[in-house]
């Protein structure tokens, strides 16, 4: 079901990223201000996109799963916030790394676009001690998506706020004006932004692909159960709380 | 500040991109020991199965 084109996506996804990262070495130029530390924009800016439209996306899901009471929205939702913690530490470690060799500092607590991120990243760290913390599978999937819309609502509101503050260092990549960005420099950053947003949603299939393989084996084995009472129990033998009540089709 | 030299600004974005790589070879890792373990499940499964069908072949076959 979700494997459906994942090797031509993997693929897709790994010349994006190749491309990505060899434009960022050999043809964008050196910034004029930062000299060479700015080729961890390259990363670190489509990294930050990508996290917070998933943590969006995961909020839409979990609106769908809502309105539709469908737990493969819930488990969607909560897939794409998986990947995006993941995304979002990658993106407060390479920005330390960043903020390390530009501004001298690994953090700056002054700064509203770091503070506000790292405030969105605890946001979304509760979500899976609150989801697992449920015992009940469908009162888990609700409670879930309900943190999942008002955390995905607050992200956008959030990243508004930031702008629209006055005392900023944080440099604006993106902007009406398109930051001044010379078209070689702008190429490569959009190059880097569809590789990361590939690398996305083909780990995205992949998550999916494996939850719902276990999934099935979780159904035959209680299928078999129902023949025969020793069964040999695996993990993924007992119904986790992600799993659906009822097989997928 | 001003930019930094290359000798000492490489090592901060060689930093950088290795954690990314880091972070997604991971990910990839865990994956792929969900998916061996699963794997594995499946396969005691079809052993059981198996070993139902040479148990008792009239029952078994209503599985196949």
């Amino acid at each position: 079901m979700y494997g459906k084109g994942l090797r031509t996506l993997s693929l897709a996804s790994s010349l994006l990223l190749t491309a990505a990262f060899g434009l960022v070495f050999f043809y964008a130029p050196n910034d004029a201000d930062q000299g060479f530390v700015q080729k961890i924009f390259y990363l670190h800016v489509p990294m930050a996109i990508v996290a917070l439209g998933g943590f969006v996306a995961g909020g839409v899901m979990a609106i769908a799963h809502l309105r539709t009471r469908d737990r493969r929205w819930d488990m969607r939702s909560y897939v794409a916030i998986h990947l995006s913690l993941v995304l979002a530490v990658g993106v407060l470690v390479t920005g330390s790394i960043w903020a390390r060799a530009a501004w001298g500092h690994w953090w700056v607590w002054n700064e509203p676009m770091l503070v506000s991120f790292l405030i969105i990243f605890l946001l979304y760290a509760c979500y899976q001690p609150l989801r697992f913390s449920i015992e009940d599978p469908e009162r888990q999937a609700r409670y879930a998506s309900v943190f999942a819309v008002i955390a995905g609502a607050f992200v956008p509101l959030n990243f508004l706020a930031v702008r629209l503050a006055q005392a900023y260092t944080h440099p604006r990549v993106l902007g009406t004006t398109g930051g001044n960005m010379p078209g070689s420099m702008r190429l490569t950053g959009l190059v880097a932004l569809i590789g990361m947003v590939a690398l996305f949603v083909t780990l995205w299939k992949y998550e999916m692909t494996s939850k719902h393989a276990g999934q099935q084996l979780g159904a035959l084995r209680r299928k078999l159960a129902g023949d025969e009472e020793i069964l040999p129990a695996g993990p993924s033998a007992t119904p986790t709380a992600t799993l659906p009540a009822r097989p997928e089709a | 500040m001003p930019a930094l030299p290359l000798d000492e600004a490489g090592k901060y974005v060689a930093g950088a991109y290795v954690v990314f790589i880091a972070l997604v070879g991971i990910y990839v890792a865990i994956m792929a020991a969900k998916l061996a373990r699963i794997e594995r499940e499946l396969g005691e499964l079809n052993e059981l199965v198996d070993r139902r069908v040479a148990a008792s072949p009239r029952s078994g076959a209503s599985h196949e």
